[in-house]
């Protein structure tokens, strides 16, 4: 392939040079444990405290108040697990979306098997939550709301600041998986009353294996993991250096940069967005059409898919991702598409492309002409496609006997 | 992921199409599960399978199977292609993945399905041929942690 096209930044982003060039010394110059006493320690605890600082910054913390961690999968956990755990001799009732990533569903799964009462909140077709539905599931052994920022598949994002203070109004701890919107769009964890985030670092062209979790002061929360006393005693492990320092570059990227590239992405995505819809016969877009991430264009084509729609895309050089059973491992499509109404069969023929800045007008351009093609060509070889064609021929049958 | 026989198949699949008044048509799998594959058949006075095509609605590999069981059925009588099972299937596309191994139950029941038409077209009887289940749906138990 001589032409890469990658559109799944939702997945993962490549580090940018910037990020990586800061990272580099940190492995082979100034690799010492910045736990140590000696002065050789000193540069990687200034960068550590720089880090942490940075990622601070950018959704306005104190530097004390942000945990390094392997990743937002492990600040999922660890928000989750640990919160329900500290708060449980006042209750065991957690509130969270029918929308979460695994990472968070799975997690209050886990809670239910040991005795938590999880209530799941369902969403509207644009994918968000109801303020009202949120209000009505409180109950006084409510003890964790964890809903996050924005959505990894179809990029709603959600009224954070309203969720914020209905739990805030109800004193009940709230935490967010912000791994989708943390460096992409504004987060403020006072204004938006937010006690817990996570946020991860590949997800904004910083290294993979390297997360945050905020905690705001005085949220009771236990550590998750045991060891040495690394990150003030609450999250023990040999600090990842070059990986909290590429973090650290990221969020400070991030945080010069977010206004013009999602001004960049949208711009791009629109045309994108606009194209399918225009070009492509029975397809929907998925995801509120305002009120979603900038990079993010989620479709459903009826009658065809997703996974050999990937590999057809793939062919060409395109990398996409689709919400399809075949390409989750299991027989359900997914999670999100169908809570947001999807039949099954229109949530098997979803595609997900999320751009990056560097995207530009001709790549997508490419894809659009060679999606109609991909899409056109399994339509034929689809039996779904074909009922349909002969129930519509049917149907003007049916209408011109009755003229 | 998929082996070249299955990327063959899935890129240039045999036997796409419809037949107009077949002597057999069986569509088996659901929507729901990500899996639907028809199968039709022309089939002569002699019972021999004179020519087959398939549409299916899936994964890549649901594709790959479907145009290869089209491939071992075409040109055999009704009893051999009674024989084409899920393993030849697969054993013909140099394997699946263990996640895709149901494409290939897919493509045998998709098989018989058509022949079961034909044989109820024609009231006829093919020896150890079962009416076909609509829906193959497995049911994998999810491994737990
Ligand atoms: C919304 C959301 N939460 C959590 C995660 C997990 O993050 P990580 O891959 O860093 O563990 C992801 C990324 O896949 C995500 O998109």
């Amino acid at each position: 392939m001589d032409k890469r096209i990658y559109l799944d930044n939702a997945a993962t982003t490549q580090v940018s040079e910037a990020v990586l060039e800061e990272m580099l010394p940190y492995f082979r110059q100034n690799y010492s444990n910045p736990s140590a006493v000696y002065q050789f320690a000193e540069e990687g605890k200034r960068a550590v405290d720089r880090a942490r600082r940075q990622a601070a910054k950018l959704i306005g913390a104190k530097p004390e108040e942000i945990y390094f961690t392997g990743g937002g999968s492990e600040s999922d956990n660890w928000a989750i697990k640990a919160a329900a755990e500290a708060y449980a001799s006042k209750g065991k009732h957690i509130i969270t979306s029918k929308i979460e990533h695994h990472a968070v569903l799975h997690t209050c799964g886990y809670l239910e098997k040991n005795g938590y009462d999880v209530t799941y909140l369902d969403v509207d077709a644009d994918g968000k939550i109801s303020l009202e539905e949120l209000k009505a599931a409180l109950r006084p052994d409510t003890i964790l709301i964890s809903v996050m920022a924005a959505n990894n598949e179809i990029g709603t994002i959600q009224p954070i600041a309203e969720i914020g203070k209905i739990a805030h109004e109800a004193g009940v701890p709230f935490h967010t998986d912000a791994v989708q919107a943390y460096g992409h769009i504004p987060l403020d964890v006072d204004r938006l009353q937010i006690d817990m985030l996570s946020a991860s670092g590949h997800k904004l062209n910083g290294p993979k294996g390297i997360g945050i979790l905020y905690i705001r002061k005085g949220v009771k929360i236990r550590s998750f993991i045991h060891g040495g006393a690394q990150e003030r005693g609450r999250r023990a492990g040999t600090l990842n250096v070059p990986g909290i320092v590429g973090f650290g570059k990221a969020a400070q990227i991030a945080g010069e940069t977010m206004e013009e590239k999602g001004r960049k992405e949208r711009k791009i995505r629109d045309h994108l967005i606009e194209r399918v819809l225009a070009e492509i016969p029975y397809t929907r877009l998925n995801g509120h059409s305002t009120d979603r991430l900038s990079n993010n264009a989620n479709f459903s084509f009826r009658f065809i898919e997703g996974e050999s729609m990937l590999i057809l895309l793939d062919q060409l050089g395109i990398c996409a991702s689709s919400g399809s059973a075949c390409t989750s491992g299991s027989l359900d499509p997914s999670h999100v598409l169908l809570a947001i109404g999807l039949p099954h069969e229109i949530a098997h023929g979803s595609l997900r492309l999320t751009l990056s800045d560097e995207t530009t007008l001709e790549e997508v351009d490419f894809v659009v002409d060679e999606l109609k093609k991909v899409i056109e060509r399994l339509r034929n070889m689809s039996p779904l496609y074909e009922d349909f064609l002969k129930e519509q021929k049917e149907k003007e049958k049916e209408g011109k006997d009755v003229q | 992921m998929y082996s070249e026989k299955v990327m063959d198949h899935f890129n240039n699949p045999r036997n796409v199409g419809e037949i107009e008044n077949p002597s057999g048509v069986g569509t088996v799998g659901n929507a729901k599960c990500g899996d639907i594959m028809r199968i039709y058949l022309d089939i002569d006075g002699q019972g021999i399978i004179r020519d087959v095509k398939f549409k299916t609605f899936g994964c890549g590999a649901a594709v790959a199977t479907s145009s290869m069981a089209t491939e071992l059925v075409k040109g055999k009588t009704v009893e051999e292609a009674l024989l084409v099972t899920n393993k030849a299937v697969m054993e013909a596309l140099d394997g699946l993945p263990p996640v895709k191994v149901h494409c290939s139950l897919l493509a045998e029941e998709a098989i018989h399905a058509a022949l079961w038409d034909y044989a109820q077209k024609n009231g006829i009887v093919i020896e150890g041929l079962k009416k076909p289940v609509e829906d193959i749906g497995e049911m994998e138990e999810e491994e737990e942690y």
